[in-house]
């Protein structure tokens, strides 16, 4: 099989083969964004520029309704924590991330609830197992919030109060509707589905502050 | 101790207060500042921000000043002096030590020729310029006042491919001595180029002494821009090469090969960091003396200065050649995200087969040229 050979010349011309029209048309353009970009951004307002650097954390990119973040507890109607102890996330979890002591709850119903809730949030690979085993609506990842930076190995945990400030109150039945779920569904009127007060992807509780070494 | 004018303990003085003004005070204080607006204005150039979160506490108020992040160049100082002092197993110890050492002292040294202003006459700083008579004592805006200026400059410059080379080798890592080799005959090959194009403007100007070239760049039409055009774009060309810049950064090459100083981490890095720097800042200098006026403006705002003092007219002298360095490193930095990057056999044969012959053609046309005129 012959092999086609194709000649290419080399550009014509000194002015391109020293190449300096063509590097001087290449400063103009790093010129002109860095005139555009450093003038519009420091001295002008921010849309001038043609910069697109989001500014975490001040600015936030919207995150899909299925992100995973940090965790939080849910709350059932009368304030208490949803959870009972039952001790399926912790059994589920990859990393062994989730630390739970129960106690005895008073309502005789609800045999047992959480003393110690607390989650290791530098050892949990986010993998939202915790979420799909819960049978309660207890627990969740939506608060598309991130792990914060801590200067100790222990600033990663975080314990119950933490998790309950940005709990929310779920209208999820306690042990679900039963087998017949889905015609009870088409009876009551269209819920999203986490059912949380909150759209899922918003922050919830205070903002976190770029302060070195504060909790969040 | 007699420290009057003419006593040597008098020329002690004055040089070592021009060298830490100079070398310490602007060279060292613009390499960091360098650090920081390499990473800013790099950012400005590719649609981003650079770094601009870096806050000074104001006491009493509790303001967060972040100045455009200029604060990054004391954070990224403070992060090099608290990093591990790591040597490497096998590593020669002394000359692990010494390559950083080697790398950062000509880069200071070299400018102690660099004039930074106009002469200041002592006893005479309040009278007008343009009745300045011959000064009796003169004090020289320059540390050092040699016949030879700017050989003194190739001279110590060259010893700079000591730093590499040390540095490399006392790694004890292959990649890092293969990177010193790529850097040492770069830095070899340019140098020939440059001693080369400056010949032209020694030609144009008749002297080797910075100052005195200075000041024959009376007006604009003798600028060295204007008299050696081709000259200076090679001498531009070939001291990039020498700072290792990009598009000649192939030695460090960051993003893509292993460079010398991979072995190096903390305050060793930092040395060799800040004297990339600092060789940018003074090679923009000697640019400046040579090519772009020095310290010199240009004729017509010249005369418009010449009734104000002499201790104005030479802070002035001084800020207008801190601004051209300042705008020429800011140049260097605007061709490092034009241009891509050489490879090093495009390299060698740019440097000896099409710079070297260009800047002997025009040592020749130029003396043609001077023979002619007078």
């Amino acid at each position: 099989m012959a092999v086609t050979v194709k000649v290419v010349d080399r550009p014509a011309g000194l002015a391109r083969q020293t190449f300096l029209p063509a590097i001087a048309e290449g400063l103009g353009v790093t010129f002109r964004h860095f005139i555009k970009n450093w003038f519009g951004n420091t001295i002008g307002r921010r849309n001038r520029t043609e910069i697109q650097t989001i500014e975490y954390p001040e600015q936030r990119k919207k995150y899909p309704p299925r992100n995973r973040g940090l965790h939080r507890l849910m709350k059932r109607a009368n304030g208490e924590v949803r959870c009972v102890a039952c001790m399926m996330c912790p059994t589920v979890c990859p990393a062994h991330c989730i630390t739970i002591v129960p106690e005895d709850a008073p309502d005789a119903r609800i045999e047992k609830r959480p003393a110690v809730f607390e989650i290791d949030e530098l050892r949990c690979v986010v993998c939202g197992f915790c979420v799909e085993a819960c049978p309660c609506d207890a627990i969740r990842m939506d608060t598309g919030m991130h792990a914060w930076p801590s200067y100790k190995r222990d600033g990663g945990l975080v314990d119950m109060p933490e998790m309950l400030s940005r709990a929310a109150e779920s209208i999820a039945v306690q042990g679900g509707v039963g087998a017949f779920w889905r015609e009870k569904v088409k009876q009551q009127p269209q819920t999203p589905v986490d059912g949380a007060v909150s759209p899922p992807g918003a922050p919830l509780g205070p903002v976190p502050s770029s302060e070195p070494g504060s909790r969040r | 101790m007699n420290v009057g004018y003419g006593t040597i303990w008098f020329e002690i003085l004055t040089a070592a207060i021009k060298f830490i003004a100079l070398a310490i005070g602007f060279g060292m204080g613009l390499a960091s500042i360098l650090t920081w607006m390499e990473r800013r204005e790099s950012a400005m150039m590719q649609d981003r921000l650079g770094p601009n979160r870096a806050f000074l506490r104001i006491p009493i108020v509790g303001w967060r000043w972040r100045a455009w992040g200029l604060i990054h160049f004391i954070a990224d100082a403070l992060k090099f002096m608290t990093k591990e002092d790591f040597v490497p197993p096998g590593a020669n110890k002394l000359l692990f030590s010494l390559g950083p050492v080697l790398a950062i002292a000509p880069a200071v040294i070299v400018s102690a020729i660099i004039p930074f202003g106009p002469t200041l006459c002592l006893g005479e700083l309040g009278t007008p310029v343009s009745q300045l008579g011959v000064c009796a004592r003169p004090v020289a805006m320059q540390v050092a006042h040699l016949d030879a200026g700017i050989l003194f400059y190739f001279a110590i410059a060259s010893l700079s491919v000591y730093g590499l080379s040390v540095g490399g080798w006392a790694s004890a890592n292959k990649f890092a001595t293969l990177g010193s080799l790529r850097a040492a005959s770069q830095m070899m090959s340019y140098e020939v180029t440059m001693g080369m194009a400056i010949l032209g403007a020694f030609l144009v100007y008749g002297t080797l002494e910075p100052g005195a070239i200075v000041d024959r760049q009376v007006d604009f039409w003798h600028w060295g821009i204007i008299t050696q055009p081709v000259g200076f774009l090679l001498f531009f060309t070939a001291a990039i090469a020498e700072t290792k810049r990009t598009p000649f950064d192939l030695p460090e090459g960051e993003p893509e090969i292993v460079g010398y100083f991979v072995e190096f981490s903390g305050l060793r890095f930092g040395m060799f960091y800040l004297a990339e720097f600092l060789e940018v800042v003074f090679s923009s200098a000697l640019i400046v003396t040579v090519f772009l006026g020095g310290w010199r403006l240009p004729a017509t705002i010249d005369g418009l200065l010449r009734d104000l003092p002499l201790w104005a007219y030479v802070v002035i002298g001084i800020g207008v050649w801190s601004v051209k360095v300042f705008v020429f490193c800011w140049f260097q930095l605007l061709i490092r995200w034009t241009l891509p990057r050489f490879r090093p056999d495009q390299l060698m044969q740019l440097g000896w087969q099409r710079l070297l012959p260009l800047s002997i053609a025009n040592v020749v046309v130029t003396a043609f040229v001077m023979m002619f005129v007078h």
